[in-house]
Parts: structure tokens; sequence; C-alpha cells
């Protein structure tokens, strides 16, 4: 019996009962679309995070005090960040930018808002890659002569303004004290973690330090931003910060007081996380089509009881048990096929609808089909039908010709 | 070497239910001759249909040789069994038999779907047989668009499209009146005068056996002489 004519038959014998055989595929439908949404769903966040981190820039390194497993660390200070980018004890570090970060509420002209501050140096431009859509950025001798400047991020001009261009020279109340505005940051857009450039303002550390976010020690800052020299020597550069901080920390054992953090950390967490996430999203989704396949078995067990009399006389022709086995074979797995195809379909139109909804409320997530998931759930559906048809498909090319003829 | 196409010698068979034994061949002996026409009776429950489905290969016997164009078929595998069921013998059902989703056109197509050799020409092959049983205006009528005698005939043309040697019927006229059965009668044997074909008919009416070259009469089976 030839394949062509053998599916024509199996597709004749599944239209021939057209309401059973769609409830069968439907457990399949569900069953791949959820795997393929899921997937989807998963990937797009992966990637959304890691587009987000390696926005951070791939030289980046966070040094930041170690406040868990030290009871009383000492501060981070300037002059960490200045021992930190010596060209000599660190050649690995390009600049080394201390900050001190907090909120501020800002007033201009009857309008209020709070906002993001963040106390910066002059490395924190090369650091950070800070473009300004207008004004210039503070100068070493406003940095170090506490003066009252202030860079505001777009939207915060929008806020106070309602514009974000022509606003050099304006004035800023900062927790009541007057700022001049000297710049504007670039739009950046959207960001998922919140703390957006766009929604920040900037002032000079010494400022921030003195008159805004008072901290206790001198010269204490929040956090040194790091950049290395290259991608390459992140490595290097997380080593000469570990020797240069614990000679001046003074520790000789146990655990550092500051941590040192690196985009790939960030990156090696999120996959992490977003891994074992598209694992059980996927699991779940796969347990339905698991279900699926035990709607199939069931199905064809019954269409075997029901056509033995017909088996039998298939038999008595000239079948030989193979071709029973291929027969049933076939239609099962032409249901688990044809659910796959559609439940792909289904999948997709799901996820965009997901992604949609998700664009709805800020977060920027491409569902991510990629052709894996697509071959996975082909194979995987295809193999569902197979393995589930296998035991109906069996028993029924087992079945002896003349006790089947005669089965009414 | 054997002149005969049938060479059952000894046969027996018994089903077992549960702890009854079932004898429903006890030894029966029977030899049939290429081109013969045949025709077996005997009371109900004698062994006739039993008889019948080992001598079409359909069932094993319990024991005896039997040996079919000369070939032992106790020897056989399963495969090789089916391949003489597709090839080697066409079989006639009192209740017909028939795919009921099926056409009459892939009803009689159906033994060549399954036989090694399956040319292109099947649907000819089909039609032609239709039509040699008298129903070429019918080829796309399903088996419950058709009357018992033409749903038989159908049958009959599935049963000779391989061109068996043998054709076995067990009491092909039984659920058909009288008229229906001397025309299923008559198709059989001018089959028979045509290609040659061995005959072996299973049947209560004794003037259905009158046509046949030979009678096999059997009780509690074994052969009644
Ligand atoms: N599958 C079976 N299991 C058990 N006993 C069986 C089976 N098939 C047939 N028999 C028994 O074997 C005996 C012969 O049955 P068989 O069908 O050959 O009779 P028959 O001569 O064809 O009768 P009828 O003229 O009524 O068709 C009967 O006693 C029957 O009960
Ligand atoms: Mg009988």
């Amino acid at each position: 019996m030839n394949f062509v004519s053998s599916l024509l038959e199996a597709l004749e014998s599944l239209t021939s009962n057209k309401v059973r055989t769609a409830l069968t595929m439907l457990g399949i439908i569900i069953g791949v679309g959820a795997v393929i949404a899921m997937l989807a769903i998963g990937n797009g966040t992966e990637q959304a995070i890691v587009g987000e981190i390696e926005g951070i820039g791939t030289n980046l390194l966070f040094v930041m005090t170690n406040r868990e497993d030290v009871t009383n660390p000492e501060p981070l200070t300037i002059r960490d960040a200045e021992a930190i980018a010596d060209p000599i004890y660190a050649p690995s570090v390009s600049a080394a930018a201390p900050v001190i970060q907090g909120q501020a509420e800002l007033t201009a002209g009857g309008n209020v808002a709070t906002t993001g501050l963040v106390g910066v140096t002059e490395e924190y431009r090369v650091v950070q890659n800070v473009e300004l859509s207008e004004g210039e950025f503070f100068t070493g001798t406003q940095i170090t002569g506490l003066a009252s400047a202030v860079i505001l991020g777009t939207n915060v001009a929008e806020d106070l303004f309602g514009r974000s261009d022509g606003l050099i020279g304006e004035t800023v109340r900062v927790s009541g004290q007057p700022f001049r505005v000297v710049g504007i940051l670039k739009k950046k857009g959207g960001s998922e973690f919140g703390n957006s450039p766009d929604d920040q303002i900037l002032v000079p550390l010494t400022t921030a330090q003195t008159r805004l976010l008072p901290r206790t020690t001198k010269n204490q800052v929040d956090l040194i931003y790091v950049s290395a020299i290259d991608a390459d020597s992140v490595q290097q550069a997380e080593d000469q910060i570990s020797l240069i901080l614990r000679d001046r920390h003074k520790i000789k054992l146990g655990e550092d007081d500051f941590n040192i953090i690196s985009q790939e950390m960030f990156l090696d967490m999120a996959s992490t996380v977003t891994g074992v996430f598209t694992v059980f999203l996927g699991g779940v989704a796969g347990i339905s089509l698991l279900v699926g396949g035990i709607g199939i078995m069931n199905i064809m067990l019954v269409s075997v009881t029901e056509r033995t009399k017909e088996i039998g006389l298939r038999k008595a022709v000239g079948a030989k048990k193979k071709d029973i086995l291929t027969q049933f074979l076939i239609e099962s797995s032409l249901l688990s096929v044809i659910g796959g195809i559609i439940g792909i379909i289904l999948g997709w139109l799901l996820s965009l609808g997901i992604g949609r909804i998700a664009a709805a409320s800020d977060f920027i997530l491409t569902p991510a089909i990629t052709i894996n998931s697509v071959l996975l759930a082909t194979l995987f559906s295809a193999a569902v039908g197979l393995f589930f048809g296998i035991y109906p498909a069996n028993r029924a090319s087992q079945l002896e010709p003349i006790e089947a003829l005669r089965s009414e | 070497m054997t002149e005969w196409v049938v060479e059952a010698k000894d046969i027996t068979k018994v089903y077992q239910m549960g702890e009854i034994e079932v004898h429903a061949l006890r030894g029966l002996s029977v030899n049939i001759a290429p081109g013969e026409i045949v025709s077996i009776m005997g009371p109900s429950g004698s062994g006739k249909s039993t008889l019948m489905n080992i001598l079409g290969c359909l069932d094993r016997p319990t024991s005896g040789e039997y040996s079919l164009n000369g070939e032992a078929v106790a020897e056989l595998n399963d495969d090789q069994l089916a391949e003489i069921r597709n090839r080697g013998v066409g079989f006639v059902f009192q209740s017909f038999n028939l795919l009921p989703r099926a056409t009459a056109l892939a009803n009689v197509e159906l033994p060549m779907r399954y036989a090694v050799l399956n040319g292109r020409n099947r649907k000819k092959v089909a039609t032609e047989a239709l039509e040699a049983v008298g129903l070429g205006d019918r080829i796309h009528h399903r088996p419950n668009e058709l009357s018992g005698g033409e749903m038989q005939r159908v049958a009959i043309a599935r049963a000779l499209v391989n061109n068996p040697a043998i054709i076995m019927a067990d009491e092909p006229t039984g659920n058909l009146d009288s008229k229906s059965g001397d025309e299923i009668m008559t198709l059989l044997k001018n089959l028979n005068k045509d290609r040659g074909t061995t005959l072996i008919i299973v049947t209560h009416d004794p003037e259905i056996a009158e046509l046949t070259d030979r009678v096999i009469s059997i009780r509690d089976g074994r052969i009644a002489e």
C-alpha cells in the first residue's frame, strides 16, 4: 500500500467524524499553542532584560558597599574612587566616577516634581556616556566649587516647564535652594528598571554632599562607576580594584566590605532567572500537550474497537500487520501534526496578543518565536501522535482476522 | 507432485472456551481439484464455516496438514498468509462485509491496495470487475445505496479482482431472495467457466448444491458419507 493513498485514506477516515476529530485535535492545539506562546514570552522577556543590561555598557563595573556580609563596612569615598582611577595601580581602569544618589523635590514656576538626584563628577560623563541635547556638562570648577548648577532629564524638564529646550539659565529650586539649569539630557526612552536618566537630575557631587544629601563620613559616596579600558579587561580591572580597596580599607582576611558587580554578573543572573522562567512555562505547557496526547490515544483506542470488523475485513483481503499498523499510526500522527500546525498559529497569535498587552502597560516585550520553538513543538506533537498512537495501532494490527471479522 | 488445489488431511479445530473444549472439526480430510465447483453442506454447527476459514487461510487448524496450491500452510508466517489471502483466495461472506463508508469502486480496489504489485490501473481493473458482475452503473454507490444482491456482487467483484485460483463463498446466497441467489450462482459459475476459478461454496440450499460438481457433506466436524 503506497504512502499517498494511505494518507488519503487516513484523511478520509478523520473527516468522516469531524466533531470527534476536531475535539481530539483541540487537546493538541491547546498544548502546542501554549508551548509556543510560553516559550515566545519567556524568550521575549529574556531578550528584553538582556538588551536592557547590555545597554549599560559592556565594560562597566559597579563598586558598592557590602552591607550584607560585613557588620561595620567602611564607606566608599571620593578618595577610593581616585585611587581606583590611578593608572599605575589600576592600569585596566580607564575612569572611575563616584556618585551620590537620592531623591529631591524640585519646584519651578509653581510646578513641583520629585525626582532621582545624582551627584556626579566630571568622570560620570565619560563612564555613563552622558549626552546633552543642550547646554554643557559641569566644568571642573563647578564641581570643585560647589556650584548651584543642575542638569535636567527631559521628563523632569517637561514636568517643570512643559518643554525640554531653551531652558539654559532658568532657575529651579532643588530642596528649596535655587539652582541654575546648565544642561538638558538627551532623551533615552523607556527603561524597564525605573530610574531612567530621563527622570533624573544631575548636580555636582560636592554640592550634593554638602547641601542636598549629606552623608555621615566626609567624602562618602554611594557608588562608584568604573569603566575598564575595554571589554576584555573587565576581569583584570575587577581584580585591581579589589586589591586597591582591600589595601585602603585594611582588609587582610575575611569578607570584603565592598562588592564589585560587572555587567556579566547581571547577565548571568538575568539569564538564569529567565531560563528557569522559560523552562517552567514550557514545562507547564508541555503537560497540556501530554494531556492532548492522551486524548489522542483514547480516541484511537475507541476507533480501533469500533473498527474491529473493518480491520478483520482488511486482513481477510490481504492486509499485513504493518499495513494496519501504519494505517492507524498515520491517522494518529495526522491528528497531532495538523493540530500542531494550528497550535503554532494559535500560539503565535496568542503571544502577539500578550506582547500588545505588555506594551500597553509600558513593558516592552517582543515575543520571540524562534525556529527552535516551532521545531520543538512540531516534533514534539508528531512524537506525541506517534507515541500515543503506537499502543492502539499495535492492538489493531494484532487482531486475528477471523475473530475481528466475527465481532459485531 | 499434487494435482489438488486444496489438500487437507486430518484437520481438527478445537476452540477453548474457558474450561470447555469445543471440537468444531474432528479429523477431516478433503481434496479439491483445480477448476472444480464444490458445495459443502451440513446441519448448523457442523463445522462448515470453521472448515472454510481454515481452507481460506483466515484461521489455522489445531492439527492436521493443509496444502494450498501445493504449499504447506502450517509453515507460513502471518505475512505469507496475508499474501495468500490477498492473491490466492477470494472470499465471499454471507453478510457481504463491505466497508460501509467506501464506494463500490473503493471496496473492490481494497485487495489491490494490499497487493505487492499495486499497479497504477487499479481504478480501471476495479471498474472492469464491477462491470463483469453487472454493476458498471453503480460504481460510485456506497453499500447503503445498494440492494443485498448488488452488495454481494460487489463482494464477488472484490474477491475476483486479484485473479485468485480459488473463490470461497460461505453461504453467499444466505441473505438473499431466490432470484438474487440464482443471479449470484450464475455469476460464480460463469467465472468458473471463463477463468477456470475453483469454487467452494457453503450452502444450506439443496437447489444450489444441485448446481455444483460435487457435494461434500459434513456432520459433527467429520465428512458424512
Ligand atoms: N470462535 C468460536 N469459539 C468457540 N466455538 C466456536 C467458535 N466458532 C465456532 N464455534 C463452534 O464450532 C462449531 C462449528 O461452528 P461453525 O460456525 O463452523 O458451524 P457452521 O457449520 O458454519 O454452522 P452454520 O450453518 O450455522 O453457519 C459450533 O458448535 C460452534 O459453536
Ligand atoms: Mg457457518
